[in-house]
């Protein structure tokens, strides 16, 4: 299976931390997958997020950025960088909950997987090499684009209270801006 | 005196490539063009560095509930749909521990082009002053920045009407943003085509009380009155810009003539 493994650097962050995501649709073994995940086996600890619940690339890039900026100041609230990605999309300061509304579930379908190169062993090739082994899914570009044929919008407007903000319609119209601004600002001031 | 060095950059931003240029410093906080988390889209870059007269705990105290209070004010204003530049990220954790660590904090914002007001308004008097016009094109010329004026107003009324005051408004924390691209510089003759953008949050708070709206339009009033004096007779089409932007402005804009009578301090002690 071909793979759609992006590697990104993002700014601010050291190039010593590059940041590894994959995207897949139809996903045919989320419960095995979450099964390693809670089993806490050390090959399995990624960031598996449920992609209806994200919006845009630049939603998910606020809670990567915020997870590592807490992981190089010795901040995490939860396990480790990956966890804390997961806990980084939530609102609101209760982990559980982070994990229930954003994280893998038995029936997730469109999976968004991302790795921290938190070790030197932890490399591009390393991810794709495990990630095509492990998930049984269709690998797909990580582009707005394909977030907007996935994203549940009533979804994350209900996980972050903003029922009361105009849904979008087109791809990269006001309403989403709007939206995708209000949803970094509530990553940013989650716990302030 | 030796040559002026900014305090170094606190981390991640030390790590930032090409490292973020500072813009202005004020007496609480460098601003700082950077990046966003897309290298491709600039942002703006907020730094409150701790203050080492303050006693650390103190400082640090201060330092967090200043930048959250801006950070707040622009994540509700952002959700409210008002023109201000839209929180990306902010740090008021500091690191490195209550001693020898760094106790300042720092806010990431959507960075907004254009110009503030207040240069726009410079160029235009500056052009005017050099300008032998009929009475037909003072008018039309008039007209522009009356336009402008009124923009300003209504973006101020919608402030107001999302419960927020902006605490110091001046016509260097009004931006107004070209609707294109770029827009070119004429004759010196700035264009006044755009939308108004409100910024600097830093001593915004909320409220809905007449009193501090009225303070805010009071403030801009004054600065108006002393920074563009060409401008200042036109500042009733701002009154009207804000009138007419929600329902709430008529008392505040009554409480603006009892401000104007006292000043904007309402306690006459001390």
């Amino acid at each position: 299976m071909a793979s759609c493994l992006e590697t990104i650097n993002l700014p601010h962050l050291p190039s010593s931390l590059p940041v590894h995501v994959a995207l897949y649709r139809d996903v045919q073994n989320a419960a095995s997958l979450k099964g390693h995940l809670l089993a806490g086996q050390k090959e399995f600890e990624y960031a598996f997020i449920d992609a209806s619940m994200v919006l845009s690339r630049a939603h998910v890039t606020a809670a990567v950025f915020r997870a590592v900026n807490d992981y190089m100041h010795n901040r995490l609230q939860s396990h480790n960088v990956h966890s804390e990605i997961v806990f980084s999309l939530n609102p609101t300061n209760n982990i559980a909950e982070s994990f229930r509304r954003f994280g893998i579930t038995d029936s997730t379908k469109d999976l968004l997987v991302i790795k921290v190169s938190v070790s030197p062993e932890i490399t591009h090739e390393s991810v794709a090499a495990h990630l095509s082994s492990s998930v049984q899914g269709t690998p797909v570009p990580f582009d707005d684009q394909t977030l907007s044929e996935v994203s549940d919008i009533n979804k994350i407007k209900k996980a972050y209270k903003l029922g009361a903000l105009p849904s979008p319609s087109s791809p990269n119209d006001e309403a989403k801006q709007r939206l995708e601004k209000s949803l970094l600002s509530a990553i940013a001031l989650r716990g302030s | 005196m030796g040559e002026y060095h900014p305090p170094p950059l606190p981390s991640p931003f030390n790590n930032t490539s090409p490292p973020p240029t500072l813009l202005t410093q004020g007496a609480e906080a460098h601003l700082y063009k950077t990046t966003s988390l897309d290298p491709s889209i600039p942002a703006a870059l907020k730094i409150r560095p701790s203050k080492p007269y303050r006693h650390p705990t103190l400082d640090r105290r201060l330092t967090r509930q200043r930048i959250i209070q801006e950070a707040r004010c622009l994540a509700k204003l952002v959700r409210e749909g008002v023109s201000v530049p839209a929180l990306l990220a902010i740090d008021w954790a500091g690191h490195g521990g209550e001693e020898g660590g760094w106790g300042g904090a720092w806010l990431m914002m959507e960075w907004i082009e254009g110009s503030v007001v207040r240069v726009v308004l410079e160029k235009w008097e500056a052009w005017m002053k050099d300008q032998t016009l009929d009475a037909a094109s003072v008018e039309k010329e008039e007209k522009r920045v009356r336009g402008l004026l009124r923009q300003m107003g209504a973006a101020i009324g919608v402030l107001h009407k999302a419960g927020v005051v902006h605490g110091d408004l001046t016509t260097s924390n009004l931006m107004l943003r070209p609707f294109g691209t770029e827009v070119v510089e004429d004759d010196g003759n700035p264009s006044m085509e755009g939308d108004v953008v409100l910024i600097d949050f830093g001593l915004a708070s909320q409220s809905s009380q007449d009193e501090d709206r009225a303070v805010d339009l009071y403030v801009l009033e004054r600065a108006i009155g002393s920074t563009h004096p060409r401008s200042e007779p036109m500042f009733e089409e701002l009154i009207l810009g804000y009138r007419n932007s929600y329902k709430g402005a008529v008392s505040a804009l009554k409480r603006l003539e009892d401000v104007r009578m006292r000043g904007r301090k309402r306690s006459m002690l001390g």
